[in-house]
């Protein structure tokens, strides 16, 4: 039973950490529970069919599937969290701003929050599937052990949902001001993570074997499968070997995000605004 | 003249065709870098690989366990899903001399494997 817990919570502690960000960066944007909701019902509906289809999936791509299916739907992520920041450089200041504002932004919000909804759908769906497939075992092949396994994942699941309530509410105590800030930092740095798991999903396919070096082994001071550096690995990508170019990738979205940002914001929106 | 011109057309067809089903028989036999692992009853069959350094190999995982695994070595930077009754092709990047772990990671304090890189 405490098998099961571990493995299962370890799998949901990501989804779990993702989803609490995102229910903090989105607190102020009218209709958000339906959006997020709607991302976590997708997901788990998605982790159910992939894991049906876990060995079709496999065949794909000369045995690659899974890999480049894996690094697709980071990219995609990658994709939405990035272009969300950019979207609050632009907007954020009317939702944080006076509520009379909110109304004209509560439209366009939308647009982010479907960002966000695809984010949590595919966070729940990575980790998802290997918890259906895991329980869907134990549960098939029957015997006495079935019912205290689907226990113990199921207090891996509450402990999961704990999780994001204990980020969600961490971080609605940093102040309305700075919580934006806090927030941009936070996503992109998620989403370099993402991308340089991605990169690591299309080296393991044989894809992409370019500036493949490790750049550095800091595994003596923090190993990622330790519960620290899982954490870190989540929040922003730490691995304890990355390669040169899962470097490069991670920089370079870094790099991108705020360069978009920058272009994107409205230089003069205070003003505008009064 | 159109004669050997035609023959020669057939010629390049047929080497071809012979290049395409021979990639096709090669992409699915045994190829010479690959590595067969089994795994069942949460044992891995060798439970030691042997592989050269800085050479990349593949492993064919066959699960064939009633129940899906997930084939994870962290040094290796390997993680896949194999579903239950089914193989998987597994890429390892060439790797300097030493020991790395391997787990099916739904077992891991039992489904534990090593390769050897010398």
């Amino acid at each position: 039973m405490l098998a099961a817990l571990i493995i299962v919570f370890r799998e949901v502690f990501e989804a779990g950490l993702i989803i609490g960000i995102v229910l903090a960066v989105t607190r102020t944007v009218p209709g958000r529970n339906r959006w997020i909701g709607g991302g976590l019902v997708a997901g788990i509906a998605g982790a159910c069919i992939v894991a049906m289809f876990a060995g079709g999936l496999s065949h794909l791509f000369a045995g690659m599937g899974q890999e480049v299916f894996n690094a697709a739907i980071l990219s995609i992520a990658v994709v939405m969290l990035t272009w969300h920041n950019v979207w609050m450089a632009r907007h954020g200041r009317e939702l944080a701003g006076d509520m009379r504002a909110m109304g004209q932004a509560v439209a366009e919000g939308s647009k982010s929050l479907l960002a966000l909804a695809v984010v949590v759908a595919v966070a729940v769906l990575r980790e998802g599937s290997e918890v259906v497939l895991f329980l869907y075992g134990v549960l098939a092949s029957g015997g006495d052990s079935a019912w205290s396994v689907t226990l113990g994942g199921l207090a891996g699941l509450a402990l999961g949902a704990v999780v994001c309530a204990l980020t969600y509410l961490g971080l609605l105590r940093i102040p309305m001001r700075a919580l934006f800030g806090t927030t941009t930092v936070l996503i992109a740095l998620l989403a370099a993570g993402m991308a340089a798991q991605a990169v690591a999903f299309l080296m393991q396919a044989n894809w992409l074997t370019a500036l493949d070096t490790v750049a550095w082994d800091s595994g003596w001071l923090l190993s990622d499968s330790s519960f620290v550096g899982r954490a870190l690995h989540t929040l922003v990508g730490y691995t304890d070997q990355p390669t040169v170019m899962q470097l490069a990738v991670y920089l370079a979205v870094l790099a991108v995000t705020f360069v978009l940002m920058r272009i994107f914001s409205l230089p003069d929106s205070s003003a505008a605004r009064a | 003249m159109p004669i050997s011109a035609n023959v020669f057309k057939c010629a390049a067809i047929a080497v071809a065709v012979s290049a395409v089903l021979s990639f096709e028989t090669t992409a699915q036999a045994q190829k010479p870098g690959e590595i067969e692992i089994s795994y069942q009853d949460k044992k891995f069959t060798p439970v030691e690989v042997s592989i050269p350094a800085n050479t990349a190999v593949t492993f064919r995982v066959k699960n064939l366990s009633a129940k899906a695994m997930e084939f994870e070595s962290k040094p290796l930077k390997i993680e896949k899903v194999i579903a239950a009754k089914s193989e998987a092709i597994i890429n390892v990047r060439p790797q300097k001399a030493g020991e790395y772990k391997f787990v099916d990671e739904f077992n891991e304090d039992v489904a534990i494997g090593k390769v050897i890189v010398k």
